[in-house]
């Protein structure tokens, strides 16, 4: 096969042709390495592991070669660089984890190289995971492969933003740079990328997936999760990275299901959420468009669609925004320059702690952390931290209510397609409304997924979100799958590997 | 405005974040357009509703506090920018 069609295949496919020996994971590793050098331009990686993956391949096919594949088997991923990979640089895009080389592995990847994965390298994303378009990383902004449609509306070609946190996993699986990634997600940093890419990226139900070994932005709310190119995909993924971890302690002592056998295609008499309240000023129309053609799709296939009320939604992102950076300032603190990455000599103490935080925090997480630091300050915790944690209750109350009528929740997952780098970072409450449809699952720990369902005016990816109760990830799957069907979104991006004739 | 230079320096004193005098004043803007935002909360009535810190139960299991990792000191300090004989070095606290 020649590389442009071993990079085109799903995770699915690619693990029935090596387990038929149609390629081996030699040559699957060999062309995604390739694959990765190509997208360079991009900048979705920050750290490429090309000797890692060939060494990761020849262990696959020796065990194909017995007849004793595993379910990932040479499976070529990549890891957002907030996971800590054991002796492989991890940066979490910040200048302050300068050089800094874990000495043990995530519990997710390891997860994963256990199920034969096999690892690219590790992806940007926004620094400490604090930003919606990848543009706060220290190693610079990541572009998306898709551009605007010259001739339309805006029918420039500047490069645009691949969403964020996980700006380089989301690129890197639509430039065909990765055949899949491991994504976190905080407030929308798998979904919104997700969606600004055209690719599939699933939050699970908080608990699903351990945090260990990732570095923490807000530990309550940060999900990692799977990017890949098909609802199928996401199951597969999801079901390896999945399961209880006595090493972080609000991991759930819970089965893990055979994901991918939810997806029966059978989606009757299941009755879906659609929340009024997501109708928000400035969406454009074809937002709304695609999410009522959505629902129309969902109806078609035997759902019944009914209208629902989530009276707290508007009220979910500024509490986010209080209880993220509060998280994020105590999480923080650990970046003093004493036991790993930068340091900047000072005479005291104290000194050395301020000057080596200036230098190796940027202007985002500066601002979070001092906003977060002000909110759990003496004299305002009450105003604005157990305020915001009052507001949380209200909005896992609203879904909790909607829950006993519907079985899932669709909705947009962005208010927009992406934009231009450089556009909305004069303003940082204009940034934080990128996450206003995908903050609330995080608040209530609910599991979500985006597919791509469709393409703006300007010839851009836009994604639908599906949310369901916690610890039922397969009524989400199983849903996605059906919208998906019906989607048949099969447009590629303007860049990807493999595609030289 | 909820926040003016002197409030920026404390808050930047307590992340120990050093900010330098020009920093202060566009930072106080900015933090307090987004405290202004985000205080639309005060809309909601919460005064019966008790807050919630994660979203799972709220009682954390316990373990037994065991050594369970011995030997890793080598591991614990080659990440340090200053070590000496199996210690970290920070600059002198006492006098």
């Amino acid at each position: 096969m020649s590389d442009g069609s071993l990079l085109a295949l799903t995770l699915a496919q690619a693990r029935d042709g090596l387990v038929r020996k149609s390629f081996s994971a030699r040559e699957f590793a060999l062309a995604y390495n390739d694959a990765v050098e190509e997208a360079k331009v991009l900048n979705a990686y920050i750290t490429p592991t090309p000797e890692r993956a060939l060494e990761m391949a020849k262990a696959t096919d020796a065990r194909l070669a017995r007849g004793e594949g595993l379910p990932l088997d040479g499976i070529p991923i990549a890891v957002k660089d907030l996971y800590c990979t054991k002796g492989v640089l991890t940066t979490a895009a910040s200048h302050i984890l300068d050089g800094f080389h874990p000495p043990y592995e995530s519990t997710v990847t390891s997860k994963l190289w256990q199920a034969g994965a096999v690892m690219l390298g590790k992806t940007n994303l926004d620094e400490f995971a604090m930003g919606s378009s990848n543009t706060t990383s220290w190693y610079g902004p990541v572009e998306n492969p898709w551009h605007r449609q010259i001739g339309s509306p805006k029918g420039d070609n500047r490069p645009l933003v691949p969403g964020g946190s996980s700006g380089g996993s989301a690129t890197a699986v639509a430039a065909r740079a990765a055949l899949a990634a491991t994504g976190t997600d905080t407030g929308g940093s798998i979904r919104q990328p997700a969606s600004f890419c055209g690719i599939v990226g699933m939050k699970p139900t908080y608990g699903r997936c351990s945090r260990w070994g990732v570095v923490a932005y807000a530990s309550s709310l940060d999900h990692p999760g799977p990017m890949v190119r098909t609802v199928r995909d996401a199951a597969i993924m999801l079901r390896a990275m999945a399961g209880h971890d006595p090493k972080d302690s609000t991991s759930a002592p819970v089965p893990v299901p055979n994901f991918e056998a939810a997806l029966t295609g059978d989606i009757r008499g299941l009755r879906v959420g659609i929340p009024k309240e997501y109708r928000v000023d400035g969406m454009p129309a074809e937002i709304e468009t695609l999410w009522r053609q959505g629902a129309e799709w969902l109806r078609s296939a035997g759902a019944e669609v009914v209208d629902i009320s989530l009276p707290m939604t508007k009220y979910a992102l500024p509490a986010y925004y209080i209880i993220a950076p509060a998280e994020a300032s105590s999480n923080l603190a650990r970046y003093d320059g004493v036991r790993f990455g930068l340091r900047v000599e000072r005479g005291t103490l104290d000194e050395m702690y301020e000057v080596t935080r200036a230098a190796g925090f940027g202007a985002e997480v500066r601002r979070r952390v001092l906003i977060g630091t002000y909110v759990l300050s003496a004299g305002y915790y009450d105003a604005y931290y157990l305020k915001a944690q009052r507001v949380r209750t209200l909005i896992m109350r609203d879904f909790a209510k909607a829950f006993e009528q519907v079985d899932c929740i669709l909705t947009p997952t962005a208010p927009s397609a992406a934009f231009a780098i450089g556009e909305k970072t004069e303003d940082p409450v204009a940034m934080y409304l990128n996450d206003v449809f995908t903050v609330p699952a995080n608040l209530a720990g609910l599991p979500a997924i985006s597919i791509p369902a469709g393409l703006s005016g300007e010839g851009l990816p836009l994604g639908l979100q599906i949310s369901g109760r916690a610890f039922d990830e397969e009524t989400v799957l199983r849903v996605a799958e059906v919208l998906e069907r019906a989607a048949e979104f099969r447009h590629v991006p303007s860049f990807v590997a493999g595609d030289r004739g | 405005m909820p926040l003016d230079k002197a409030a920026v320096a404390r808050i930047a004193a307590l992340a120990r974040i050093r900010l330098g005098e020009a920093e202060l004043e566009p930072l106080a803007e900015e933090l307090s357009r987004i405290l202004s935002w985000m205080e639309q909360l005060n809309e909601v009535d919460t005064s019966e509703v008790p807050p919630m810190a994660s979203a799972v139960a709220t009682s954390l299991p316990m373990r037994n506090d065991e050594v369970t990792d011995r030997t890793r000191r080598e591991d614990i300090l080659g990440n340090a920018a200053r070590t000496t004989q199996g210690f970290f070095v920070v600059p002198k606290v006492l006098e």
